[in-house]
């Protein structure tokens, strides 16, 4: 038989026509919503008069724009008028076509790509597709999961389809133990150092190997998560006994006779042993450190031992980049990232929001005092069901206690569309995924890292190692 | 879509690579509803001195003159010469709604963000990919002759300038649908046949997919 590849088994699957032009039309299986890459593919789809395909195998959920304070108000409470209209506007248009939703005071409201999964709605073997780059995290349940634009929204809302082209594969293996302290986001960042951020366009990119193979769901959707800050648009992990038991009594899950036929049909969600990849690349996860990234793109990344790189080093044509990212994070070359004074905290984002992402927060800021440094340090639930778990395990005590502030779920500060913000010129301590120019406000610096690195930062004041806490 | 098969005109030059959506548009003005109205905040962190949102009157916004966008001839450009990895990170169509409401038909770049190049393609803006070294070559000539119009065909695959031409290679799908002004929705909805008989196998096969609105 042929050897196939995970990604080729998904797309084969889904694959209804082949278009004159050789792209595919790929059926959709779940699309997901939110309020801010939706309203103009609604308000088209109104304007020709076409109904929605299937409307229950979409959902939607406000997420971006919400503010992350007095939820209890629900959409009244939101201050800011075009955020609320924008997610009024979401319920109108799920009302209009019949599509389920989650409102913003449902316990079960959060950042989409942390919902999909908890809820069940993200099911092995499945092709989802979502308006946000980040769609990618859906692929740590062995699904073929991809970011799309508004006029694919549209597309998808209308036919249930999306046309694409097959992407190339690129397998990344890790090997090795991952050392106390270091986590998934470290595995991911260091990818990103090694590729770049265009490193994996065009690929669909599998993560592999015993490292992947120990890591949990919620740690996998870490990976899958930035694999687009690779430039890949799908990441994926294969199905194993450890989807399985995260998948099982999700509400969305199928029960009784149907979840063994369910479970028989996910256990070939594997690349076959001899099927060929593309291109792989290799990572030694025992010689892992935690990463801390130093300037603008996710590609500018160094050990937290490290230290900014020297733009003089380099090619004249290659410099002007790095010096810019340098005068614009307001750091010198060759400069430790160790020790670098923290102004926010920001523990949050479909990157690290889950449920074992604050259970680490807490193991290290159990006691301790955030430095009187720090001007604030928020953590962000992906959900409101996580916010629930962190509030019944004591969690959200821990925090309060430690003096970080205990917010409802949303995207916030990894994109700052609410009141969460940077200042210019603050320094951010942030487990999101992004540290671009603006990205958390004008002006503001970002250094990625992973939620134990935060933590760190957030007792220290400082950039600091979490391994010597 | 509006059909794009020729066009001329003023080269704008960004010479950075991984310029990301974020950039092109930031997320303030993501909170609007509506396709309009996002020219004005194309590159809007880099082009104002002063921060701003959705409601901030632009008369009252102070330009930063340093930035090529608030400059002659480039205020006019309506091609956007760019390095690798033009569009990258965020998937929001806004920013091609930006560099269309700017008055930007064309960007040419060595490569796209994945997302960003399709969004291109679904609004009539036609992205361009051109070796490194024709992009060098480019950044050169536009930046002795800066009022110099670059002609760009896509008919012949053919970006034109003065007497020099370099030829390209678009998806042939895209190509057709952007000559044509197609409507990719209607043409799939051709298929409706076909959609529904694979959903009907589907639907046999795993059962579990399609009973979800009552879980
Ligand atoms: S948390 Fe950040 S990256 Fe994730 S969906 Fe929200 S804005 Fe996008």
């Amino acid at each position: 038989m042929t050897q196939q590849t995970l990604y080729e088994k998904l797309w084969d699957r889904h694959v209804v026509d082949t278009l004159p032009g050789g792209e595919a039309l790929l059926y959709i299986d779940r699309h997901l919503i939110h309020e801010v890459s939706s309203p103009q593919a609604f308000a088209s789809l109104r304007e020709k008069q076409r109904p929605a395909w299937r409307p229950d195998a979409n959902m939607a959920v406000p997420d971006h724009a919400v503010p992350t304070r007095n939820r209890e108000l629900g959409v009244p409470g939101i201050r800011d008028g075009l955020a609320r209209q924008q997610v009024r506007r979401l319920e109108d248009n799920c009302r209009d076509l019949r599509i389920p939703l989650i409102n913003l005071t449902d316990q079960r409201q959060g950042i989409v790509h942390v919902v999909g999964p908890e809820q069940g709605l993200t099911l092995p073997g499945i092709t989802l597709v979502c308006g946000d780059s980040h769609t990618s995290t859906h692929g740590a349940l062995a699904t073929l999961s991809m970011g799309i634009g508004t006029s694919e929204v549209e597309h998808v809302l209308a036919t249930q389809t999306l046309r694409t082209r097959k992407l190339k594969t690129l397998r990344v293996l890790f090997h090795g133990e991952l050392d106390e302290g270091v986590t998934a986001k470290d595995m991911v960042l260091a990818m990103i150092g090694r590729l770049g951020t265009a490193g994996a366009t065009g690929y669909a990119i599998e993560y592999a190997g015993e490292t992947v193979e120990q890591l949990s769901v919620e740690a996998r959707m870490t990976l899958c998560n930035m694999s687009i800050e690779a430039g890949a648009r799908a990441g994926l992990v294969a199905y194993d006994a450890v989807t399985e038991a995260y998948v099982r009594d999700r509400p969305g899950a199928p029960d009784g006779a149907e979840w063994d036929q369910a479970t028989a049909h996910w256990r070939g969600l594997v690349s076959d042993p001899r099927a060929r990849f593309d291109r792989e690349e290799v990572f030694d996860a025992g010689a892992l450190e935690p990463q801390v990234t130093w300037g603008t793109s996710p590609e500018m990344v160094v050990p937290v031992t490290g230290q900014t790189p020297d733009p003089r080093t380099l090619p004249a044509g290659a410099r002007g980049e790095l010096e810019r990212a340098l005068a614009y994070m307001g750091l010198t070359p060759g400069q430790p990232l160790e020790g670098l004074p923290i102004d926010r905290v920001f523990i949050g984002s479909c990157t690290n929001a889950r449920i074992e992402d604050l259970r680490q927060v807490a193991s290290l800021v159990r006691g301790h005092r955030l430095s009187p440094r720090i001007k604030q340090a928020i953590i962000v639930p992906g959900s409101g069901l996580v916010r629930l778990q962190a509030e019944r395990e004591g969690l959200a005590d821990i925090f309060e206690c430690a003096g970080f502030e205990w917010r409802a779920a949303g995207c916030s500060m990894c994109l700052g569309m609410n009141d969460d913000r940077l200042a210019p010129g603050e320094r951010c301590a942030s487990t999101s995924n992004r540290n671009f120019e603006g990205r958390q406000g004008k002006g503001g610096r970002t250094h990625l890292m992973s939620p134990a690195m935060a933590a760190a930062a957030a007792l220290a004041g400082v950039i600091t190692d979490v391994r010597g806490l | 879509m509006q059909a794009f098969t020729q066009h001329a005109g003023v080269v704008i030059p960004l010479p950075r690579r991984n310029v990301d959506t974020d950039a092109i548009l930031p997320k303030q003005y993501l909170k609007k509803i509506d396709k309009e109205g996002f020219g004005a905040h194309l590159f809007d962190d880099e082009r104002y001195l002063d921060p701003g949102d959705v409601d901030t009157p632009l008369d009252q916004r102070r330009p930063n003159p340093d930035f090529i966008l608030n400059q002659e001839p480039y205020r006019r450009g309506s091609v956007l010469l760019a390095q690798a990895n033009f569009g990258c990170g965020s998937s929001r169509e806004h920013a091609v709604w930006a560099l269309q409401d700017f008055g930007i038909r064309v960007v040419i770049a060595p490569s796209f963000g994945e997302i960003f190049h399709n969004n291109c393609f679904n609004n009539g803006v036609l992205p361009i990919v051109l070796p490194e070294s024709e992009i060098e070559q480019l950044f050169e000539l536009c930046g002795r002759q800066p009022e110099q119009q670059i002609s760009v065909d896509l008919q012949e695959n053919q970006v034109s300038w003065g007497d020099e031409s370099w030829s390209f290679q678009v998806d042939p799908a895209r190509r057709e649908a952007l000559l044509a002004g197609l409507d990719d929705i209607g043409i799939t909805l051709e298929r409706a046949e076909k959609i529904q008989q694979y959903e009907a196998r589907r639907r046999r096969e795993e059962p579990w997919l399609f009973h979800m609105a009552g879980r």
